[in-house]
């Protein structure tokens, strides 16, 4: 039987691996936002020296993870595994940043719930004794997003109110099996959730189904309430998902006095970006500039950080299909 | 000076034709879907008899939008009916409009050549 | 599990399906599991079998995915609707009033060129290629400096539908996939966006023009 396993979808994390170390690399508009001042590095365009807007994606994961390393005081040799992923097709940010990084490595695709997923699997990883320190990154850049999966930059089209706007950033951080930092207790994996939205430009609207199957299973597996966290906080539902999820959850008499979302608090409303941030490096920034700082300093004790991803491809929407949603939650504690 | 008054006004609600579509239509009509429509439009009420006296009285107003790309069209297949006979109605659309897709083709390539995407 | 009990489980599903009730999550749940259970079941048996019984394990097989498809739909239809009017209030006034300011605007600008190329002795015809030209290549100036999506932002359908619009897609594809070389960026990548517009407006032209001839 497995034993780590608690009820239908939580991991539990006995051995407490630690987040040791973080760093956040970001385009000037997040330099901008109200978590400006807070990340290692704001970058002054979103080329970043490079010819090519996925070569300065790749230069800004491979960044953050630098940085990360260089303030554990580590190399990227001492990591075991790297695990990371981005929005690109065939995840080639995270792969390049890899074959610079030259550790062992696996890619994950999770759309914008990949740092949740990455820290996941980094804590299985850990937990059972199969790597001492692992890194774990996650990227987006608005453009390389617009390109793939809606229109060419210069196109005059207007955006929808419920449209959000793609991060330019990336996260990363240093799992180790022992430490000083953010504990990591809980994983819980989430299904795949579609309620037949295809609207590649309403993601809130298509994830916020998932971001509450996730909640609710993962508090019914541990017998916790709402309560019992400081701050639940999902990855990039935006305004519009976040009113959605406040919704979903209130119609289940759940209190939402403690949920908030990454993308909302990315941009600033003065921005202009509609229904607020979106994308792998949403969640990943927040969590790595903001949310463990404010752990660190005791305002929150322990929360509940939820990674939201929309699994659609650039061509499933044109072929009729609906988006298939799905979110990842984890403990994270001091 | 009239007729600048006229062009803009026509201009304006065509273009408004077009924004009601986008703002109150589902987001699977896309702006994509709705330039096919004005092209095609135009091209219809062309053969009809029913786009010229937009053109005559509002000019550029009719002409410069998408639609009136579209009268231009089948103005000009028709036309190459009259004096080509069948191999007319094929070409006659894409010669009176050549002009207009060629300097769009050379200036993409141009632009493309001199300037950068920007954020 | 048998085939008769498949059927009979198909049957019943079919009642519940009828009355387009929102099901409990966990009935909901456990009918998706019957379903799995039972569309691997027969998905086997198609498998093992040939001819006539292929094609009757199939049609069984198409039964069970069609009601997997339709039973969740009460629940999507239940969402989407609550998500509409929890949705964010587009500004269509605004919108409005900007399509009508820009999109006159722009046209304006034709006549007045229009009127410049009349004056210095053109005739119609050529008048009107040559305007179409300058303003595609305005179309393309702006997009080159980046001023056209700025302009798209707030102008919406006023800069969409306009010949400018049109020089601005294809410009804008150029510009984008310029990055990935002469030959396949830009060379291929050119009619992303326009394409449709040629395609269909070609499409007509060309019936309208047989119309013609045979009328004629």
């Amino acid at each position: 039987m497995a034993q780590k396993k608690i009820g239908k979808q939580t991991i539990q994390f006995s051995s407490v691996p630690v987040i040791t170390s973080a760093a956040a690399v970001v385009g000037p508009m997040e330099g901008q936002g109200p978590l400006g001042d807070k990340y290692d590095m704001v970058c002054e365009d979103t080329l970043v020296g490079e010819r090519t807007w996925e070569m300065a994606e790749q230069k800004m994961m491979q960044y953050s993870m630098e940085l990360a390393l260089e303030k554990r005081g580590l190399l990227a040799g001492d990591l075991d595994f790297y695990l990371a992923g981005d929005l690109l097709n065939q995840i080639i940010c995270a792969n390049f940043t890899a074959r610079f990084l030259n550790t062992p490595f696996l890619g994950l695709y999770g759309a914008c719930s990949t740092m949740a997923e990455g820290l996941c699997l980094a804590g299985i990883l850990l937990e059972g004794g199969f790597a001492e320190r692992i890194g774990v990154s996650a990227s987006s850049h608005h453009d390389t997003a617009e390109r793939q999966y809606r229109s060419p930059t210069e196109l005059g089209t207007q955006r929808p109110m419920t449209a959000q706007w793609t991060v330019t950033g990336s996260g990363s951080c240093v799992v180790e099996r022992l430490g000083e930092g953010i504990k990591l207790t809980h994983a819980t994996v989430g299904k795949i959730k579609d309620l037949g939205v295809s609207n590649s430009n309403d993601m809130g609207s298509a994830m916020a189904p998932a971001a509450f199957d996730t909640i609710k299973t993962h508090l019914q597996d541990l017998g916790r309430k709402v309560e019992d966290y400081d701050l639940i906080i999902t990855g990039d539902l935006g305004l519009y998902g976040h009113t959605l999820l406040k919704e979903l959850m209130q119609k289940e008499g759940y209190s939402t006095e403690k949920l908030n979302d990454c993308g909302i608090l990315v941009y600033d409303p003065k921005q202009d970006t509609h229904s607020g941030g979106s994308g792998c490096g949403c969640s990943a920034v927040v969590l790595t500039a903001h949310l463990l700082e404010k752990m660190q300093k005791g305002a929150y004790r322990r929360i509940l950080f939820i990674g939201t991803g929309a699994l659609l491809s650039p061509l499933s929407v044109y072929q009729g299909e609906t988006i298939p949603c799905i979110a990842h939650g984890v403990v994270l504690e001091t | 000076m009239e007729m600048l008054i006229r062009a803009f006004l026509l201009g304006g609600l065509i273009c408004v034709i077009g924004q009601l579509i986008m703002d109150l239509t589902p987001f699977n009509i896309t702006p994509g879907h709705i330039l096919v429509g004005y092209v095609t439009s135009g091209a219809v009420l062309s053969a009809l008899g029913l786009y010229q006296p937009l053109v005559d009285w509002g000019g550029a107003g009719a002409t410069v939008p998408l639609s009136g790309f579209g009268h231009s069209l089948a103005q000009g297949a028709m036309r190459g009916v009259d004096s080509k006979g069948l191999l007319g109605a094929i070409g006659g659309g894409l010669e009176a409009t050549a002009i207009g897709v060629a300097a769009a083709i050379v200036f993409g390539l141009i632009a493309a050549t001199f300037f950068q995407p920007k954020a | 599990m048998d085939e008769e009990l498949i059927r009979q489980n198909i049957r019943q599903r079919e009642e519940l399906i009828k009355q387009n009730i929102l099901l409990a999550e966990q009935e909901l749940t456990k009918l998706q599991q019957e379903m799995q259970k039972e569309h691997q079941k027969v998905l086997l048996w198609e498998s093992r079998a040939t001819g006539a019984e292929k094609e009757h394990f199939q049609g069984l097989r198409k039964e069970i995915e069609r009601q997997q498809q339709r039973i969740s739909l009460p629940q999507q239809i239940e969402y989407q609707s609550t998500a509409l009017l929890l949705a964010p209030q587009t500004t269509i006034v605004k919108n409005v009033l900007m399509a009508f300011f820009v999109g006159g605007t722009i046209c304006l600008t034709g006549q007045v060129i229009m009127n410049a190329f009349l004056q210095a002795g053109l005739s119609k015809l050529e008048a009107g290629g040559s305007t179409s030209a300058l303003l595609i290549f305005l179309g393309a100036f702006l997009t080159g400096l980046g001023y056209y999506d700025e302009l798209g932002k707030i102008a919406g359908a006023g800069s969409i539908v306009p010949i400018t619009g049109f020089a601005n897609s294809i410009v804008s594809s150029a510009m984008e996939f310029k990055r990935e070389g002469f030959v396949y960026g830009v060379g291929a990548r050119l009619f992303t966006v326009a394409g449709p517009v040629l395609v269909y407006g070609t499409m007509v032209s060309m019936l309208v023009g047989l119309i013609y001839y045979f009328l004629r």
